[in-house]
């Protein structure tokens, strides 16, 4: 997704300047991956086990969107256990955290503990 | 009834142990048999809805029903009313030749580690013609707040996060609790604590003395991927392996499954309320939908039987139709 965005702004971009171009890059690449300059929320669906996307990056501020879309009911609980812990979300429940320090979250399904994944906040 | 034609199944490992046999008894659907070997000759009994006259059990035998999985509370497409089903697995219970002397449940009793979840399995259990109800936890009893709810109901008499043991007939019970602080990346976890318990509790035992070990997650490595094992699990079993026969009997992945090693044979029991698929063959370890005259098929309970001086304990699985 992000390279055909890539792409088709250097396409579009050839009469820009490099300055330019780099940061209409950068810009929108930032944009499919978190919130952006203004966070609004990014969100994190589990289904099948999982957490999607299995690594999330957003910036300092953001508040972030568990969904449980699975037909069991699952946790979101940091690492060290004490950052951020939901409830057991069953199906279509939701959790959100806001992340105010840069730093990398690591975050695991205390029912399922093989479920892990991290949020990355810049 | 017709008498299930009766398998031996030999130990599968070649590793020169004793190879008494192992009675395999199978589960036909709707009904369940129970083989008692008596100096190495399989007798069968054929399980039926309480149309058989009672068999007397003598003295020195001893029989006891494992259930698990219950999941009071879970209520989507793969099972709407786990109420019915848990029910007729205490229906079927009671409709054995020989009652049990008790039932195990290893775990996962409620959906949620709910109130009103564990109540309504322990009202339905008190119709169920067994004196007594012991249980481990599963993960999902330990929801919010860690175990703390499943310890007043089902605690008394167990130590740190919820293990215990106990005789019957000269059999040593061992309830463990493989759910508890469990790590990020880390499958079921017995725990530094638990294992210096479970390394003095069978010290001084004689090594002819046959062990159930009951835990909620399997005690050997079915599929880790999806969690299906216990991170410490060997070290436990080190301590075990002295011993002349160990059984070990546990749930969490709402299927049935056996392996022997040795003296020790790991078997787990379907679950009350859904089924799960085989390891690999879906995307994750979740409730399985089947068609709905199929389900029944796919849950069940099992009957353990012992018979003093035998080797091994006779496992028979039935499925709840």
């Amino acid at each position: 997704m992000q390279r055909n965005t890539c792409v088709s702004v250097l396409r579009a971009a050839t009469q820009m300047t490099a300055l330019a171009v780099l940061g209409l890059t950068l810009a929108i690449l930032a944009g499919t991956a978190s919130a952006g300059e203004n966070p609004t929320g990014s969100q994190i669906t589990i289904d099948n086990f999982s957490f999607a996307p299995a690594t999330l990056t957003v910036s300092a501020g953001t508040k972030v969107t568990w969904v449980n879309h699975d037909d069991i009911p699952h946790t979101v609980v940091s690492e060290d256990k004490a950052t951020f812990r939901s409830q057991a979300l069953d199906t279509d429940e939701k959790f959100s955290f806001t992340f105010a320090k840069p730093g990398t979250y690591t975050y695991f399904c205390s029912i399922h503990p093989k479920m892990t994944a991290k949020v990355v906040v810049q | 009834m017709a008498t299930p034609k009766d398998e031996i199944l030999f130990d599968h490992n070649h590793d020169g142990i004793d190879r008494r046999g192992f009675l395999r008894c199978m589960a036909w659907a709707g009904t369940g048999t129970l083989c008692v070997l008596n100096g190495g000759v399989p007798t069968s009994y054929a399980l039926g809805r309480g149309g058989e006259a009672g068999v007397k059990i003598p003295k020195g035998e001893l029989t006891f029903v494992q259930i698990s999985d219950s999941h009071m509370g879970f209520d989507k497409p793969a099972n709407p009313d786990v109420v019915a089903t848990f029910q007729a697995a205490i229906d079927k219970i009671n409709a054995l030749p020989i009652a049990p002397e008790f039932i195990l449940h290893t775990g996962d009793i409620s959906h949620l580690a709910k109130p009103a979840q564990f109540d309504n399995v322990e009202q339905i259990l008190r119709s169920a013609r067994a004196s007594q109800v012991l249980y481990v936890p599963g993960e999902h009893d330990f929801v919010g707040d860690d175990g703390q709810q499943f310890r007043e109901r089902f605690g008394k008499g167990t130590q740190g996060a919820g293990w215990y043991s106990f005789e019957k007939q000269g059999v040593h019970f061992i309830g463990l609790v493989n759910v508890a602080n469990l790590k990020a990346g880390g499958l079921g976890s017995l725990g530094a604590d638990q294992l210096e318990w479970l390394e003095r509790d069978v010290k001084h035992l004689k090594s002819s003395t046959p062990l159930v070990v009951f835990a909620h997650i399997p005690l050997w490595t079915v599929y880790p991927d999806w969690g299906w094992g216990t991170d410490d699990s060997a070290q436990a079993l080190g301590y075990l392996k002295r011993f002349g026969s160990v059984t070990v009997l546990n749930g969490h992945i709402h299927q049935t499954m056996q392996k022997v090693e040795g003296n020790v044979t790991f078997h787990t029991a379907c679950s009350t309320a859904f089924p799960q698929p085989k390891p690999g063959t879906a995307p994750s370890p979740g409730p399985m939908k089947v068609p709905a005259d199929q389900l029944r098929s796919l849950l069940g309970v099992t009957e353990v039987h012992y018979k003093k001086g035998q080797h091994a304990l006779a496992i028979t699985d039935s499925s709840l139709g």
